[in-house]
């Protein structure tokens, strides 16, 4: 794809990137509560507030929990709304997760994935949003600081639509992603801003019987987050669950419009393939993984091995026609978790990939592969071995053991 | 500082309710007339934030609703921080010509539990922002939309569900936080404390909350019936009782300089008229065991413990008694 306006490339790492794109992205309230290795967006947005190059109020709270109150209620009253997190924060915001989907609030908020305590650990893996999966956000997980950067700026886009209203996370690598410094094509503040637009409100009929518009809006009055007793709550719950859905071509539709104002897109937005058509083998993996695992595909195709890499993009909603659709031709397959389920079977990717696979007639050999917590690295040369195994496997048409540990002392 | 509007009956009988009948709380309510009343005394658009608590239950069950203003509820320790987001974003939206009104002001409510325990972080954050709101506590004294627990706004000696009164212990053994006074050590502009009761200096606090720049606190007395064990006809004589016995004394402090409101002057200059705590406390059931030879010790607690928070708090207002004689 061409680019089809202007771009400027500024060293960012991860954070600054996501910095740049709340910046632009003509965003009305930030409130938020620093965390490594979060802290450099909020600071570095302090610092635009400081200078007067945003228009937006930035709101330093006590806590993670209120910042993301304050972004709720900002939200319900008419607001565009951004906050950033990571681990303990997240965690701390637990409650607030479920009442900001519930309450249809369109924030946005980055999250530098980071392992939770205890023992306490800054580095990065993905316990802290796997926790938060089923608290109705949307979850996207970022390459690098570039698609850190696009992201974000889509983000918005897609949590405003009327047909969505819900809010999204996006995730990108504590340290690997939030520190590092990467060359970002960044586009003109018109250019965001134009394509994030103004927010638009659905029209719902008010207790007073009247058509109004879903905010807080003195003139036509309205309850927002009320007591929903046995007879309506289910309702709600059953709303959010298809406004996921209604995410999933949303998702791919922003991600095309972007590619067009940017030259760059991911993959169909949710799920982004890398020399998949023919694989026999494939690695499933979130984040940063994938640009080492995309490394070591290079090296084995070089080899005349047929093997693949599926990034899933977005985790929620799950693109499960995506999944099946990528996979059904592949011979083996292993599945990437940065994270645990204890006492589950393996982690929370695997979970999902190995039921998105199962309606298919014949599925593909799978095993799972947790990795990484904690901040450990993972090396080439382990992902070599994933792929090695995988070989194995489709020889033998055995798998030995469904849930592996890489670079683990045991 | 404050305009000088002074609120009659009539006033209040033609201006709207924006708290509307048909809600669900128990008969002779203390927080519904409270809410009632306050709403009375708002200055224009107005928008409602409530913590959990029996307001936020009674008041909002979809698909209905007593609130005829905006209105919303997030969580049970949130009411600061939701009034923190909106009006950051009212500010924001305005600058941007985002919305038309000039002035929209913002009201968080919240009960004791909401206030002085869960909802202490959230609002002593946002009063250290200096968020521009008024924080309404109605105060009944306990967590009474799950079943009549102990707070830290709770009295000493009440007989709670988990603070009961047994054969070995004589209800809450700890004394009631004294919330306004750590509100007023926050330096905000405007700290004050109400009782229905008295409900013209009630409405002028409530005006003055919202008229002036930064945050105000608003500390309500509110009599629950059901968790007092009391007369459900007698919460309003209840209100009156509490100011008059200088248990629950009226007061306000404008950046910080305490003063006494009338109704509490007048046991301040005429001491004669301050009533035993005993009224008071006699009756509601949930201090009946302090009527009882085993507990009676704690009545004379109290009164001593209530006589020496009043003269702290005639000190801080720089009032010396009169001699008796005089
Ligand atoms: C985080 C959290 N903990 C506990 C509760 C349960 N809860 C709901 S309301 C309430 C008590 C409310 O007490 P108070 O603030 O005094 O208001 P009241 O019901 O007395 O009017 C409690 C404990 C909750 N909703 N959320
Ligand atoms: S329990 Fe008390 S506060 Fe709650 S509605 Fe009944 S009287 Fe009012
Ligand atoms: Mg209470």
């Amino acid at each position: 794809m061409k680019s089809v306006v202007k771009q400027e490339v500024l060293a960012l790492n991860g954070d600054e990137a996501v910095a740049y794109a709340v910046k632009q992205s003509d965003v009305d309230v930030v409130a938020a509560y620093p965390i490594t290795p979060q802290t450099i967006i909020v600071e570095k947005f302090s610092e635009y507030v400081a200078n007067g190059e945003v228009e937006t109020e930035f709101v330093c709270t006590e806590s993670e929990h209120s910042a993301l109150t304050a972004c709720l209620a900002a939200s319900a009253t008419g607001a565009r709304a951004f906050t950033a997190s990571a681990s303990a924060g997240l965690a701390l915001m637990h409650e607030m997760l479920f009442v900001t989907s519930g309450c249809r609030a369109p924030v946005v908020m980055a999250i530098a994935n980071r392992a939770l305590s205890a023992p306490l650990n800054i580095h990065g893996d993905h316990s802290d949003t796997m926790a938060q999966r089923d608290s109705g956000w949307i979850q996207m997980y970022v390459e690098n600081a570039q698609e850190a950067y696009d992201s974000i700026i889509q983000a918005f886009r897609i949590a405003e639509n009327l047909h969505v209203l819900l809010p999204v996370i996006v995730g990108l690598d504590g340290f690997t992603l939030s520190h590092t410094l990467e060359n970002v094509q960044t586009l003109s503040d018109e250019a965001v801003k134009k394509f994030v637009g103004t927010r638009q409100f659905p029209k719902v009929m008010s207790h007073e019987g009247k058509t109004v518009p879903f905010r807080l809006d003195p003139e036509n009055p309205m309850s927002m987050g009320p007591i929903a007793l046995p007879n309506y709550y289910f309702e709600f719950k059953r709303q959010q669950e298809e406004a996921m859905r209604n995410a999933l071509s949303v998702i791919q539709h922003v991600n095309e419009e972007f590619g067009k104002i940017s030259g760059r897109s991911y993959g169909d937005g949710l799920l982004d393939p890398y020399m998949l058509d023919d694989a026999e083998i494939a690695v499933v993996c979130l984040g940063s993984t994938a640009g080492t695992v995309k490394a070591v595909v290079n090296e084995l195709r070089a080899d005349g091995v047929k093997a693949g890499v599926l990034r899933m993009r977005t985790f929620r909603p799950l693109p499960v026609d995506g999944i099946v659709d990528a996979l059904r031709k592949v011979k083996a397959v292993a599945v990437m978790d940065r994270s645990m389920s204890f006492g589950g079977s393996g982690g929370p990717v695997f979970h999902e990939v190995r039921h998105a696979l199962y309606d298919l007639p014949a599925h593909p050999y799978i095993v799972n592969y947790i990795y990484g917590l904690g901040g450990r690295d993972t090396s080439p040369t382990q992902i070599r071995q994933i792929f090695e195994d995988l070989r194995g496997i489709v020889q033998t048409k055995r798998v030995e053991s469904s849930v592996k540990y890489v670079g683990l002392r045991e | 500082m404050f305009s000088e509007w002074k609120f009659t009956a009539k006033d209040i009988a033609e201006k709207p309710d924006l708290f509307l009948s048909g809600h669900r709380a128990c008969a002779g309510c203390g927080p519904a007339t409270v809410l009632r009343l306050i709403m009375k005394a708002v200055r224009g658009p107005t928008i409602v934030t409530n913590a959990t608590g029996c307001m936020e239950v009674v008041a909002s069950i979809y698909p209905y609703t007593s609130w005829a203003t905006p209105w919303l509820h997030t969580a049970f320790e949130t009411a600061a921080a939701n009034a923190a987001g909106i009006e950051t974003a009212l500010k924001i939206m305005k600058k941007k010509s985002k919305i038309k009104q000039e002035q929209i002001d913002v009201i968080a409510l919240a009960g004791d539990g909401g206030t002085y325990d869960i909802g202490i972080q959230a609002l002593s954050g946002a009063v250290e922002r200096g968020h521009d709101f008024l924080f309404v506590l109605y105060d009944n004294e306990a967590y009474m939309n799950t079943g009549i627990q102990r707070s830290g706004g709770t009295p000493l000696g009440a007989s709670t569900t988990t603070s009961p009164a047994g054969t070995a212990i004589p209800g809450k053994l700890e004394h009631k936080k004294p919330i306004a006074d750590i509100m007023v050590a926050h330096g905000m502009p405007y700290v004050a404390t109400a009782s229905p009761y008295y409900w013209r200096d009630l409405l002028v606090k409530v005006r003055r909350g919202i008229e002036v720049n930064g945050p105000a606190f608003l500390h309500v007395f509110a009599p629950c019936p059901r968790g007092w064990r009391s007369d459900p006809a007698k919460s309003i004589e209840l209100s009156r009782l509490a100011v008059e016995t200088c248990i629950f004394p009226l007061w306000e402090a404008v950046n910080s300089e305490y003063q006494l409101s009338a109704p509490s002057k007048v046991m301040a200059l005429s001491p004669q008229k301050k009533k035993l705590v005993k009224e008071y406390l006699q009756v509601q059931g949930r201090f009946r065991h302090l009527f009882t030879p085993k507990y009676e010790k704690m009545l004379g607690d109290i009164q001593r413990i209530t006589d020496e928070r009043w003269q702290r708090l005639l000190k801080k207002c720089g009032i010396t008694q009169p001699a008796k004689t005089a």
